[in-house]
C-alpha cells in the first residue's frame, strides 16, 4: 500500500478515536459535576490538564475554567488540534484524500458525523443547559461508523493500519480519561474512600461503558480495582493493554511476522510496552503512582507512533532521488 | 405540476415543440411529470440535494470565497435522447475521434498534414501546446487520446454542433455516474418502461481501455492526480475506487532507471499505466514545466522508453485549440476521406485578415473566446455585453489576433427544469465520453450542463450552472 496511503488511513483511525473520546471526557466530567454537592464549585480545570491541552487553553482564554468555554475548547474550538470538531474534520480531510480506499458506506457516515458536528457549531451547543445528547450522539455516530467498517472494509493492509491508529489513540485516551480522577480535587483529603469518592469512580467507570464489566468481575468499586481494570485488564476492549496488544497484532499483520520477536522498531517498541503491561500488577502502579505511571505511558505511546511513522510512511523526494540517478 | 404553462420561447427545446405538443421520446415523462405534485417534486428535488451532499460530490471552485467545496446543482428533470439521434452523434463522434489522433501522429512526425498545406504550420509549430519533447513520438499501441469530452450544442434548426473537443483531461465523467444513480431512485418505474441504456459501466471500460495499453497480463493501474484542492478530486478519487486503481500524487511516485515506482509501506512497487489528470506540462518537471511540483521527475522519460503508459498522452492539447478546431473538417476529410458527420460551428480566425475583419465589425453579434482559455472564463458573448465590453475585446484582438476566435451566437437548446417550484425552459450543452482502446466507444450517456439563470447562455460549472442526468434510449 502507498506510505502515504497508510499515513492518512493510520491519522484516520486516531483522529476519529480522538472525536469520540473528547466527547467522553465531556460526558465524564458532566456526570462527575453532577454529583457534587451544591455548595461545590464545578471543576473544568482537571479535564484540561489530562487531555493534555493545557497550554493552548490558557494561552487563548487564561485561567478561567468555566463550563462553557471549557466545553466550547474541547469540543469545537478550531484552534484547539484536539478538539472533537477539529478531530473529526482531520479524520474526514485524511479519508477525503485516500476516498478510494474506503468503502462508501463508511465514507457517507463519517461525512454525516462531520456535518452533525459542524451544525451542532453552528447552533452553539457548548451554551445549552445539558449538552450530553449532542455527545451521545456523536459517540454514537462514530461507534456505527466502526460497526459499518467492520462489516464493510476487506481485512487487507489498510484495515490494519485504521485498527493500528484506533488501538493507540485508544489506549493513550483511556489513561488520560483515568487521569481525570486523579486531577479532581476532593473537597479534603479526608474525603478519600467517602461515598463521593465511589461516586466519581462509578462515573469514570460509565464513562467508558466499563461499568457493569468492572461490577460483574471485581464487584466492589475500589480505586485499585478500577485502576487495574482500565489499565491491565486483558479482556476489556477499552483497557491500555487490550489495546497495545491488539495494536501489536495489527503490527504483525502489516509486516506478515509470526507474532515472535520483532520485524522492525516499531514492533520492538510496542512489544516492549505490552509485555511490561502484561507482567505487571496493580501494586506496581501504585507504587510508581498513578498519574506518574500514567505519563509514562503515553510518552511510550508516543514513541511508538514516532516509530510506525519512520518504518512505515516516510517517503523519499523524488526529485532528489531523479537527479543523484542521473548524476 | 402544471407544465402545461411550460412555454417554448423560440429556442429548439428537447421536450416540447413549438407548437406546444409533447416530442413522442418525452410522452411518457411528460404523463408522469403531469400527475407528480408539486410538493412531491421538491421532495425528490430535496433528496437529490442530500443524497449529493452525503456522497461528498463536491468540487471546488477557484475565484469564489465561499468556501471550497460546492455541491453542482443536479436538476431532477432529465434529458432524453432518442436512439436514432444518439447513432448519429456515436457516428460522428467516432469519425472525429479517429482523425484527430491521426491528426496528433502526424504532427508530432511526419508533419504531412502541415506539408501539404491543409493545417497551416505555424499554427501548430508555435502552438504553446506543441510539445517539442513529443517530436518523434508514438504512444503505446499508437493512441493519443484515450478519453476524450466533446462538448457540443444543439442550434434552433435542431441540429448538433461540436463546440469544443475537449482532448486534455476531460472532467465530468464522475457526475454523469453519480447522477444516474440519484436520478434512478427518483423515477425507478419509469426508467424500465422507457429502456435507458446503462451508463454504470464506464469504470470497467476505462479500466480495460488503461489495461489494453500495458503488454503486461495484470498490470499496475494509477490515477494520477494533482490533489485534494484540484477541482476534480472527487471525481479522481471517484474513478481510482471504482477501478480499484491506485490514486496516487506526484511525490508518491519515484523514477530509478526509466522505471516508475509507487513509494508503498514494503519499499518500492512498479507501476504500468497512468491514467493522468494533471496538465501534460506538468507531469515532469525534467521535461516540461521546471517548476511544476505536482509532476514526477524523470516521468517522461520511463514514458519514452515504453516503460509506462500514460492516458491521454502528452501533447494532445495543440489538437483541442479554438484555432484548430477550425480546421477540423478539413481534417477529417484529410485522413479519412469523408465528409464530417457532425458539424463545427462557423468559427472566424482572427489571425486572418478577412476573418478578423468581420469579426471587429460586427462584435455585437458574435461569442469571442481565447484560443487556449477553458471553463468559460476570458470570453465575450457580444449580444449580451455593453459597448465598452465590445470595445474592450477589439482592443484585445488587434493586439493578439491570433489570440482569439469568435463564432457567431448559437442559441442553445433548452430542457425543462425546475426552478424553484415551477418548470421552466434552460439552455443546455451536451458532453458525451469517448474512449479509445482496443475500440474507439462512445459511452451511452453524457454530462448535461445546465445554464440555471434565465436566459443564459453559460453552462460551467465555475460560473453557476448545473447538470442533469442525459438519458440514451435504446429505441
Amino acid at each position: 500500500m502507498l506510505s502515504r496511503v497508510a499515513n492518512s488511513i493510520y491519522w484516520l483511525g486516531r483522529y476519529t478515536e480522538r472525536a469520540e473520546n473528547y466527547a467522553r471526557f465531556i460526558d465524564v466530567n458532566f456526570n462527575l459535576m453532577l454529583d457534587l454537592p451544591s455548595d461545590l464549585k464545578e471543576q473544568w480545570q482537571p479535564l484540561i490538564h489530562a487531555t493534555g491541552d493545557y497550554d493552548i487553553y490558557i494561552a487563548k482564554y487564561g485561567f478561567k475554567f468555566d463550563r462553557k468555554t471549557v466545553i466550547f475548547f474541547l469540543a469545537f474550538d478550531e484552534d484547539n488540534p484536539n478538539s472533537v470538531f477539529k478531530s473529526i474534520s482531520n479524520a474526514r480531510e485524511n479519508a477525503r484524500v485516500i476516498r478510494e480506499n474506503l468503502s462508501k458506506e463508511t465514507w457517507e457516515k463519517l461525512n454525516e458525523t462531520y456535518h452533525f458536528v459542524k451544525d451542532g457549531r453552528d447552533k452553539k451547543i457548548w451554551k445549552s443547559e445539558d449538552p450530553r445528547a449532542f455527545f451521545e450522539n456523536v459517540k454514537s455516530g462514530i461507534l456505527l461508523l466502526y460497526g459499518l467498517a467492520d462489516s464493510t472494509v476487506a481485512r487487507t493492509e489498510g484495515w490494519y493500519f485504521r485498527q493500528l491508529g484506533q488501538y493507540l489513540e485508544r489506549a493513550d485516551k483511556t489513561s488520560r480519561i483515568l487521569d481525570v480522577k486523579y486531577h479532581i480535587l476532593l473537597p479534603s483529603p479526608e474525603e478519600v474512600g467517602s461515598p463521593m469518592d465511589f461516586l466519581h469512580w462509578m462515573a469514570l467507570l460509565k464513562s467508558v461503558t466499563a461499568f457493569n464489566t468492572y461490577r460483574r468481575i471485581y464487584g466492589n468499586i475500589d480505586p485499585s480495582g478500577v485502576m487495574e481494570f482500565l489499565v491491565l485488564n486483558k479482556y476489556f476492549p477499552r483497557s491500555v493493554f487490550f489495546c497495545l496488544k491488539e495494536a501489536e497484532k495489527c503490527l504483525y499483520k502489516i509486516s506478515g511476522s509470526d507474532g515472535q520477536g520483532y520485524k522492525n522498531s516499531a514492533e520492538k517498541a510496542m512489544g516492549e510496552l505490552r509485555s511490561k503491561l502484561e507482567f505487571a500488577d496493580v501494586h506496581d502502579i501504585i507504587n510508581v503512582g498513578l498519574h506518574e505511571y500514567l505519563d509514562e505511558l503515553q510518552i511510550k505511546i508516543n514513541k511508538i507512533s514516532n516509530e510506525i511513522d519512520s518504518n512505515f510512511f516516510q517517503i523519499k523526494n523524488n526529485f532528489i532521488a531523479q537527479t543523484q540517478v542521473q548524476e | 405540476m402544471p407544465i402545461e404553462e411550460y412555454k417554448v420561447d423560440g429556442f429548439f427545446d428537447e421536450m416540447m415543440e413549438a407548437e406546444g405538443g409533447c416530442r413522442s421520446h418525452y410522452k411518457q415523462f411528460d404523463n408522469l411529470i403531469k400527475k407528480t405534485s408539486k410538493k412531491k417534486l421538491g421532495q425528490l428535488q430535496f433528496s437529490a440535494d442530500k443524497a449529493q451532499m452525503a456522497m461528498g460530490m463536491t468540487f471546488n471552485v477557484y475565484h469564489d470565497n465561499q468556501g471550497i467545496e460546492k455541491i453542482l446543482h443536479l436538476d431532477i428533470i432529465p434529458r432524453i435522447i432518442p436512439n436514432a439521434e444518439w447513432t448519429i452523434l456515436e457516428a460522428g463522434l467516432k469519425q472525429r475521434i479517429h482523425a484527430l489522433n491521426l491528426f496528433l501522429q502526424d504532427i508530432y512526425n511526419d508533419q504531412k498534414i502541415l506539408k501539404d498545406k491543409v493545417v497551416p504550420k505555424d499554427l501548430i509549430l508555435n502552438s504553446k501546446d506543441y510539445l517539442k519533447p513529443c517530436i518523434g513520438l508514438t504512444p503505446p499501441k499508437g493512441i493519443w487520446c484515450h478519453i476524450t469530452g466533446t462538448d457540443l450544442v444543439k442550434d434552433k434548426d435542431g441540429k448538433y454542433y461540436i463546440l469544443e473537443d475537449n482532448l486534455r483531461c476531460p472532467s465530468g465523467v464522475s457526475y454523469m455516474l453519480e447522477s444516474r444513480e440519484i436520478i434512478k431512485r427518483a423515477y425507478p418505474k419509469l426508467f424500465n418502461d422507457l429502456g435507458v441504456r446503462p451508463v454504470s459501466d464506464y469504470p470497467t471500460k476505462l479500466l480495460n481501455m488503461l489495461q489494453f495499453l500495458s503488454d503486461k497480463p495484470k498490470p499496475k493501474i494509477g490515477v494520477l492526480t494533482p490533489g485534494i484542492h484540484n477541482s476534480a478530486y472527487f471525481e479522481h478519487s471517484y474513478l481510482a475506487q471504482q477501478m480499484g486503481a491506485e490514486l496516487v500524487v506526484g511525490y508518491d511516485l519515484i523514477v530509478q532507471k526509466k522505471h516508475v515506482y509507487m513509494q508503498t509501506t514494503h519499499g518500492l512497487e512498479v507501476i504500468d499505466v497512468l491514467y493522468r489528470r494533471l496538465d501534460d506540462t506538468f507531469i515532469d518537471p525534467l521535461a516540461f514545466n521546471p517548476h511544476s511540483l505536482l509532476g514526477v521527475p524523470g516521468l517522461y522519460e520511463a514514458y519514452k522508453a515504453g516503460n509506462i503508459a500514460m492516458a491521454n498522452a502528452p501533447g494532445t492539447g495543440v489538437a483541442d485549440d479554438k484555432a484548430v478546431y477550425a480546421y477540423v473538417p478539413r481534417i477529417i476529410k484529410y485522413y479519412l476521406d469523408e465528409e464530417p458527420i457532425l458539424n463545427n460551428v462557423p468559427t472566424y480566425l482572427c489571425r486572418e485578415e478577412d476573418d478578423r475583419k468581420y469579426v471587429l465589425e460586427n462584435i455585437d453579434q458574435l461569442v469571442v473566446k481565447e484560443t487556449n482559455a477553458a471553463g468559460g472564463y476570458g470570453m465575450l458573448i457580444g449580444p449580451k455585453a455593453d459597448k465598452a465590453e465590445h470595445e474592450k475585446f477589439r482592443t484585445l484582438i488587434k493586439s493578439n489576433p491570433t489570440n482569439y476566435i469568435a463564432q457567431p451566437t448559437l442559441s442553445l437548446s433548452t430542457v425543462p427544469t425546475l426552478i424553484d417550484d415551477k418548470i421552466e425552459p434552460r439552455h443546455v450543452d451536451l458532453r458525451p465520453y469517448i474512449l479509445y482502446g482496443e475500440n474507439i466507444e462512445v459511452i451511452p450517456g453524457a454530462l448535461t450542463r445546465v445554464a440555471l439563470t434565465k436566459g443564459s447562455l453559460v453552462v460551467n460549472s465555475s460560473q453557476g450552472g448545473g447538470s442533469k442526468d442525459t438519458w440514451v434510449l435504446y429505441k
